[in-house]
């Protein structure tokens, strides 16, 4: 299972510092939610992790080997990478979209053998777009755009997977689709998911493990029970907290202002 | 997903006009002749001479500039990710025209057997490395800016050298030379132009897989392995190469780069990598089937075919636009 640590890790732009000495270590298996409010750094670090930026300190290092080390090909094909409310520039079809995910194992020329369009079905599948396939990707609605941009992200099969905001702009049921289907992912596959995310209480809920950041630092890293309670949102989100545990201990619901 | 034969079709079409082109012009010549005399010796000799000097290498200019045109618009509208983008964009092909408008201003192209592509192509070269300088280590947005600035810059020498021409010949045939033609050209011009041509397009036709995850956006398509800065570099090799070899012996020949994609894309569900093989024959059946037009069109001075290209493609354009105007929010 794969392993990715990060020691002294900072980022900083005109010397203002975006990310501030993050160490971390985490391996296949877990699902982290990387919560903190806007402007917090979240999108930077998830960018410095997937090897899309070079830190200004420190290092970010995939099973021992530095990402800087790595060719962006090779990395390309054990992590996937998904921005926040990514979009599609051209009237391409759905399937054709998800397809683009096998980039770093297609050869130049030539069109999908038998185990690519498997792994296509599969994905189109998995993000319940089977209505969709045909469809121009620029005339989908933005959950159903969202859910498309996850099957690309997931169709390479990624050992390491980094998405940001995976839940914005779904209805109730495809976000506990698409978290549920991240939480698999991890716990019954072993790969590595880790997903910046708003809705704190699919969070509690879904995730193994917690990473809540703030101006660049992380503040708080552990499992959802231990680490996020009423003072730690207070102080992240400058509102008044309260955390409730669910009667069937498995999550909490959080309640604001 | 389902696939139409577009590209067998093309290439038919291609083959037709190809051959339609070598049997036109002012001088009808019967098949029969030309396969082999039945005919007197010397009208077959005659006939000879005008199909292997004259319209062979025209046909094959033709075919190889409108490759190179509609190739090169397919991957710069796949790399700017803008449906308006054309082989003009890097100001390579300014540039090819300004080296071949110096040679024919400074007298040079008398006197020196292709002066005229050799300069184009220097022009073409030297353009390429200035834009390259410019826009290097910028983004896409960088690359445009640095290439339409290079391009003003190329358009002004052009405008200077018919400005300050020595003599009314040199500014008529610079004038003559930049509206653009296959016509008259000869073999040595295509053997030395032919290679660049060819190379240009085999850079340009490997950045299929690239284009086609830069429709995700620059942040996505590095994600998945694609090196930026060295596709913008090979982009730009290719289009120094192809486009400007073009530009050198041919002059400006507008809107079959801008329009050859177009054409087809709908055809090839708007995949990037997909366009660039029929973008390619598109763009060389559209420049022979404009160049037999000019031979055919009932005109006592033949229409030059930069002069047709630009008629037709003008309209084309601003139908672009008015759709574009409809569909985007």
């Amino acid at each position: 299972m794969i392993r990715l640590a990060a020691e002294g890790l900072s980022f900083a732009i005109a010397r203002r510092r975006i990310v501030w000495n993050v160490a971390f270590e985490a391996g296949g298996g877990e699902f982290i939610a990387l919560i903190g409010p806007n402007g917090a750094g979240k999108s930077t670090l998830l960018t410095l992790l997937a090897g899309l930026a070079p830190p200004t300190v420190g290092r970010v290092t995939v099973d021992g080997t530095p990402l800087a080390a790595l060719k962006a090909a090779e990395l390309a094909r054990r992590r996937a990478y998904l921005p926040q409310n990514p979009r599609c520039d051209w009237p391409i079809p759905v399937e054709r979209l998800v397809a683009l995910g096998l980039t770093p194992s297609l050869p130049s020329f030539g069109d999908f053998d038998a185990e690519d369009r498997r792994r296509i079905d599969a994905a189109i599948a998995a993000c319940d777009l089977e209505a969709h396939r045909a469809q121009a990707a620029t005339t989908l609605s933005g959950g159903e755009l969202a859910r498309a941009m996850l099957a690309r992200a997931l169709v390479g099969d990624p050992h390491l997977l980094i998405v940001d905001e995976p839940l914005a702009g779904l209805d109730p049921r495809h976000a506990i689709d698409t978290v549920r289907r991240l939480r698999a992912l991890a716990v019954e596959e072993g790969r590595l998911v880790i997903a910046a995310m708003h809705d704190l209480n699919l969070a509690l809920r879904h995730a193994t493990r917690v990473w809540a950041v703030s101006s660049g630092n992380l503040v708080a890293d552990g499992s959802p029970r231990e680490v996020v309670d009423a003072p730690l949102l207070q102080s992240l989100f400058d509102v008044p907290a309260r955390v409730h545990a669910d009667a069937d201990g498995e999550g909490a619901r959080v309640e604001f202002g | 997903m389902r696939t139409r034969p577009v590209v067998p079709v093309l290439a038919a079409a291609l083959a037709v006009l190809f051959v339609a082109s070598l049997f036109t012009g002012r001088v009808w010549l019967p098949p029969r002749e030309i396969l082999g005399g039945t005919g007197d010796a010397a009208g077959t000799e005659l006939a000879r001479l005008i199909l292997v000097e004259l319209r062979l290498p025209r046909a094959l200019l033709g075919l190889l500039a409108g490759a190179s045109l509609g190739l090169c618009g397919a991957v710069l509208q796949g790399l700017t990710r803008n449906p308006l983008a054309e082989p003009g964009l890097l100001g390579i092909s300014s540039g090819a025209a300004l080296g071949a408008v110096i040679a024919i201003y400074s007298g040079l192209a008398l006197e020196v057997p292709l002066a005229t592509p050799l300069l184009g192509l220097a022009g073409a070269f030297l353009t390429a490395l200035l834009t390259l300088a410019l826009g290097r280590g910028g983004g896409m947005l960088v690359l445009i800016l640095a290439g339409s600035s290079v391009s003003g810059l190329m358009l002004a020498g052009t405008a200077l050298a018919l400005n300050l021409a020595p003599n009314p010949y040199a500014a008529y045939e610079i004038s003559q030379w930049l509206l653009g033609s296959i016509a008259d050209k000869s073999w040595d011009q295509l053997a030395l132009a032919g290679p660049f041509m060819v190379i240009g397009c085999a850079l340009l036709m490997g950045t299929g897989r690239a284009l086609d995850a830069l429709a995700l956006g620059e942040l996505q398509a590095r994600s998945l392995g694609i090196d930026l800065p060295r596709l913008r570099l090979r982009i730009i090799a290719g289009t120094a190469l192809a486009v400007g070899a073009a530009t050198s012996i041919t002059g400006a020949i507008g809107f079959i780069g801008l329009v050859a994609p177009h054409l087809v894309r709908h055809l090839v569900d708007y995949e990037p990598r997909r366009v660039l093989v029929p973008a390619t024959l598109c763009g060389a059946a559209v420049l022979l089937a404009a160049d037999i037009g000019t031979r055919l069109l009932p005109l006592d001075q033949e229409l030059k075919l930069g002069v047709l290209t630009g008629l037709v493609g003008a309209p084309f354009f601003i139908a672009l636009v008015l759709r574009l105007k409809r569909t985007a929010p």
